[in-house]
């Protein structure tokens, strides 16, 4: 399913426009702070991870999310996780009002002012010991699957039936396809690099785009 | 889906939407109100490209640190300080005579944090998620920055938890510059890829 997130390649989408580096604050309005700290702070309470936070952002109409601007986008996605998690009822979303009581809040671990830095410096690595070895070899030349995932994923659009040559292995790392869906698995990453002519045609510019490509999104190519 | 994404003057309902959220957060004890200031003051005030910037000098007057930082940048970093979250497997790609590096998310907003702080508004805009892979040098063009024919365009799309930091070319006539001097040319942009570093002869600098 190619959502409205998967924008790689896509055709007239205007210029750019960028703000002057100097003169670009890190926020352009309030609203859009107090999202990115509600979304980060919800996040530590670890009832969801990084993919199923990206997944919730993407599982709109492609139009709206489009439409939205980028915290706006964050914003959808954190309401969505919010209620599906059970940390707050539907209705309770834009009352101010808080409803009945949560037992499952009672037991959560949120995160003060003192412990911010603490977890911010650490993150989440998301590098597993492997128990594989990888598939595909430096220099072997692999092609992506055509993707029928109906949920999240990370191999975007434009490279899907494509062929490139893996250039790195990353080691096994969190497979975003099972993440999203709560399943913490890992799978092989490669770095893989595809010529502009292979994605884009003969009168693509001299370029070549690195993508990073779990194995389960690999195929080998016949000779 | 154009101009009109220009992340300014959000209409008034929206700001209250997140405002009412914020309060039902706290007042069930979701979230905690110093918490939520310290996550703001560490983005906006903390860590940002002046890491980056560091992190690009150092690496043009210390050869031991620039094949450190090449072979594995994560370590390199965390011992001048900077480690976590969105940083935690960063790659430094370096351009060359023959090759110049640019970096995008076409899929969301994949940025390296811990070196450069959040992404810029246009680089999770559409027109650069689209753009950069299939046309990246009429969108470095954008930018004003023109790269020769020959050099060959090595664009990352940063699909996976791994984070790109471009090592830009060091400019001329910079030879007996001190590290904190170098930092000064050092911009966010060319970090990304979307420029060079700036020129050492402040009369050619667009800035």
């Amino acid at each position: 399913m190619k959502g409205g997130h998967d924008l790689g390649g896509r055709q007239g989408p205007g210029p750019i426009n960028p703000e002057p580096e100097e003169q670009e604050p890190v926020f352009h309005a309030d609203w859009e702070r107090r999202v990115f700290a509600l979304t980060l702070a919800s996040g530590m309470l670890g009832k969801w991870n990084i993919d199923e936070s990206r997944h919730a952002r993407e599982r709109q109409e492609s139009t709206a999310y489009l439409r939205n601007s980028y915290y706006e986008n964050w914003l959808v996605g954190l309401e969505k996780l919010l209620v599906e998690k059970g940390l707050l009822q539907q209705d309770e979303l834009g009352e101010c009002m808080v409803g009945t009581a949560d037992a499952a809040i009672d037991k959560l671990r949120v995160p003060d002012a003192s412990a911010i830095e603490k977890i911010l410096r650490s993150g989440g690595p998301t590098l597993l010991v492997a128990d594989t070895v990888p598939a595909y070899a430096i220099g072997a030349s692999v092609q992506v699957i055509k993707s029928s995932a109906t949920g999240h994923t990370r191999v975007p659009g434009y490279v899907q039936g494509s062929i490139g040559v893996v250039v790195a292995h990353h080691g096994c790392h969190v497979f975003p396809d099972k993440n999203a869906l709560g399943e913490h698995v890992g799978e092989q990453l490669y770095a893989v690099r595809f010529s502009a002519i292979e994605l884009w045609g003969s009168s693509a510019e001299n370029a070549d785009v690195m993508i990073d490509l779990w194995e389960p999104y690999l195929e080998p190519v016949s000779k | 889906m154009s101009d009109e994404h220009d992340h300014t003057d959000p209409p008034s309902e929206l700001a209250l939407r997140v405002k009412a959220l914020e309060s039902l957060l706290l007042e069930k004890g979701l979230v905690n109100a110093d918490a939520l200031n310290a996550i703001i003051d560490t983005y906006e005030h903390k860590v940002g490209p002046h890491n980056g910037a560091r992190v690009v000098a150092k690496a043009w007057t210390d050869a031991d640190f620039r094949a450190a930082l090449i072979a594995d940048a994560s370590s390199a970093v965390a011992d001048l300080g900077y480690s976590g979250r969105q940083g935690e497997h960063l790659k430094v790609v370096e351009n060359t005579a023959q090759i110049h590096n640019l970096v995008v998310c076409t899929l969301c907003s994949c940025y390296p944090w811990t070196v450069l702080g959040l992404p810029p508004a246009w680089y999770k805009s559409a027109p650069y998620r689209s753009r950069a892979v299939r046309e990246p040098r009429r969108v470095l063009e954008e930018f004003g920055t023109i790269i020769e024919p020959k050099v060959k365009i090595q664009v990352w799309d940063s699909t996976s938890e791994m984070r790109y930091l471009v090592l830009p070319l060091r400019p001329a006539g910079t030879d007996n510059w001190s590290e904190d001097r170098l930092q000064q040319l050092v911009s966010r942009n060319s970090m990304i890829g979307v420029e060079l570093a700036r020129s050492a002869d402040p009369q050619v600098r667009r800035d």
